[in-house]
């Protein structure tokens, strides 16, 4: 029997992680992402997992990749100033492919900006706040449930690929309180360890999967590991041929799933003439917007992704010759995405960026303005 | 000399980068023969290294090993230590890699006394970027970007580590590898945060701008300097002393964390 429980958005992604396997939590506290780590320094050392509250985030971000190297599943949890700290070790992660969670509860402004206002200002920074060509989930969440049930699908996405895993969130629904419903049975993923015996082992083969298996430290498979561009042993290397296969298997390596990776909701577009595209706390706003637009005879529909990055593309591309609205709380950022498929002149734009919600008033205004 | 440790190098990995007459080989060498002499289970030994010359170091050993980035190799270590304390592991670290953009971490770590067994290698400079001055440069000698002498005063890192928490502190010096073999085993067996700061030579960057001819005169110079507790301190300002500096006791943190666990799961089991 399914329990459903009132929750908070943070709560729900600390339930969805501790749900999903986590074991490991290392991180520093900002509003308004620390109630995770407070959950998370109550909760795991009673089921024999580690909390550890680190020095700062660039620490903290290099604690979970070392941790999830022996094997756990890792998470942190952050805003703006400390998803700028934790840019740095983001990108080992990804260049030497270790699983890790990171949520990122947006708020606004740039520098210390807005501590207790929404915003959904770091959705670049979330694609390239690393430096160097890198590729990169994240995952944005529009209610409580979905902090839940996206926070397990976001940990079975790291250990499948390999990769961490950006939870971009925003204030509002990291704050939101609603009911969710526990699901009965979740489908848990867990990394692909390696078959062979250590002495075959290629820690970073370049499989067919183009997801290499992953030895835990300290069990018999002596590897190493360097954010230096390696080869397929593990070892730094600066020839170009090798290099280039690294980079090609390590930028194309989620082609291969993205229908899988790729999720989106998608309401009442086939007839649209107009699609609006929101996500997290803005697409609620969005929905409303619609359902009142359609009741009074206009044609719009919603296209929200889910995961942000890798930008579903596909999913939209179909909706070909409609006119486009992309509403979100930063000064325009997916935007781009969106023009890039269609061409700006088809693509209109509602933006806010004083720390305010996007109410479905403006929504509807604005929906007017441009069908 | 070499074939003693054999086992634990990866020997497809060599030559080295390391240029001639560099301490960083000797000192790999005498922590490599500390852990042959434990007799650690070569899969239990993690090696965690920051970046610069000396940080080049795991690659060539045949452990579980991870080269990060500059300055994190402490926050790397503890995550892995935190969640396998069962795990020996060795971290190593520049001088500028510890005490400059690592130097947080650094008093962090010997705050938690988190039983991490770490060697700086100090060749009082930026080895691998060209010879900038690092927080251990000594004052007025000469970096690249201390042309005209290093203004700055050095830190004295056992000092450091041993006010922020840390319980065990020693120095041996590239010449003084023997030594060196022993304090890292000595380190090791302190259950807490531990730091030995191996004194290196680093030719190609340091000591061609400060009026070292030759290797050989900066392994002198390490001869020459170095004393033992208990001899008598010459007048000079250079001399250091050399073997155990400090030693104390205090709760480890990946043990008071297993405490709490086993306090926790009581409480759940009595209801
Ligand atoms: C964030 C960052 N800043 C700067 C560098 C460039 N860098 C590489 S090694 C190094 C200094 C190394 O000096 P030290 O730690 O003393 O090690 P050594 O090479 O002397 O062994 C610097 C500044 C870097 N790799 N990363
Ligand atoms: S630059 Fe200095 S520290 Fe680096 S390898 Fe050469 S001699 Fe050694
Ligand atoms: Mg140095």
């Amino acid at each position: 029997m399914s329990k459903a429980r009132l929750m908070q958005g943070n709560e729900a992604v600390a339930e969805g992680a501790l749900a999903a396997g986590v074991l490991f939590y290392a991180g520093y506290p900002i509003t308004p992402s620390t109630e995770i780590a407070e959950i998370m320094a109550e909760r795991l050392p009673r089921i024999g997992g580690t909390f550890i509250q680190m020095e700062d985030e660039i620490g903290s971000m290099a604690a979970i990749i070392g941790a999830s190297l022996t094997g756990v599943k890792t998470l942190t949890a952050t805003s703006g100033p400390g998803f700028s700290l934790k840019q740095e070790n983001l990108g080992y992660a990804i260049a030497t492919e270790v699983p890790c969670v990171v949520v990122n509860v947006q708020r606004g402004g740039p520098s210390t900006g807005l501590p207790t206002a929404p915003a959904q200002a770091d959705v670049m920074q979330a694609r390239w706040g690393t430096h160097g060509d890198h590729p990169i989930i994240a995952l944005t969440p529009s209610s409580v449930q979905e902090c839940y049930e996206l926070t397990v699908k976001a940990f079975n996405m790291a250990e499948e690929f390999r990769i961490p895993v950006i939870f971009l969130m925003d204030e509002v629904i990291g704050h939101l309180r609603e009911k969710v419903v526990l699901p009965d049975e979740l489908t848990l993923v867990n990394r692909k360890k390696p078959t062979v015996p250590p002495g075959e082992y290629i820690p970073y083969e370049n499989n067919e999967s183009m997801i290499p298996a992953m030895a835990n430290f300290g069990e018999g498979y002596r590897y190493h590991v360097t954010g230096l561009t390696h080869t397929e042993k593990g070892l730094p290397t600066g020839n170009p041929e090798v290099t280039r296969k690294f980079m090609q298997r390590l930028t194309q390596k989620l082609d291969p799933y993205l229908d899988r990776i790729q999720l989106v909701e998608e309401v009442q577009l086939d007839d649209a003439d107009l699609i609006v595209v929101a996500y997290g706390c803005t697409a609620r706003s969005v929905l409303e917007a619609v359902h009142i637009a359609r009741s009074v005879g206009l044609k719009v529909g919603l296209f929200r992704p889910i995961t942000i990055w890798p930008f579903p593309q596909k999913q939209l591309e179909k909706y070909v010759d409609r006119k486009y609205l992309v509403v979100e709380m930063n000064n325009g950022q997916l935007v781009g995405e969106v023009e890039r498929l269609f061409g700006y002149k088809a693509v209109e734009r509602l933006n806010r960026i004083d720390g305010e919600l996007i109410t479905p008033k403006e929504v509807l205004d604005r929906i007017r303005e441009v069908i | 000399m070499f074939s003693d440790i054999a086992q634990y190098f990866r020997t497809e990995t060599l030559p080295h980068i390391w240029c001639p007459g560099c301490g960083i080989g000797t000192i790999m060498a005498a922590i490599v023969r500390s852990i042959k002499t434990l007799q650690l289970d070569q899969n239990n030994v993690i090696f965690v290294s920051g970046i610069g010359c000396s940080s080049r170091m795991p690659g060539y050993l045949d452990f579980n090993t991870i080269h990060t980035t500059h300055g994190r190799a402490l926050p790397f270590a503890t995550g892995i230590k935190a969640a396998r304390p069962e795990l020996d592991v060795f971290v190593i670290m520049g001088d500028g890699d510890s005490t400059a953009i690592g130097g947080n971490h650094l008093i962090h770590a010997a705050r938690r006394n988190i039983d991490l067994t770490a060697i700086v290698v100090n060749n009082s400079i930026y080895g691998m970027t060209g010879g900038q001055t690092s927080p251990l440069t000594p004052h007025d000698k000469r970096g690249t970007t201390s042309p005209f002498g290093n203004l700055e005063r050095p830190f004295q890192i056992l000092d450091l580590v041993k006010a922020a928490g840390g319980t065990y502190g020693a120095r041996a010096t590239a010449y003084h590898n023997q030594l060196l073999t022993k304090l890292v085993m000595d380190a090791y067996n302190n259950p807490g945060f531990s730091v030995v700061e191996a004194i290196s030579q680093c030719p190609v960057s340091y000591g061609r701008r400060n009026k070292f001819k030759t290797p050989a005169d900066m392994l002198l110079w390490q001869k020459e300097h170095a004393f033992k507790a208990g001899q008598k301190r010459t007048a000079r300002d250079e001399d250091f002393q050399i073997g155990e500096i400090f030693k104390s006791e205090a709760p480890e943190y990946t043990q008071e964390y297993e405490k709490l666990r086993q306090k926790l799961r009581e409480v759940s089991l009595n209801g």
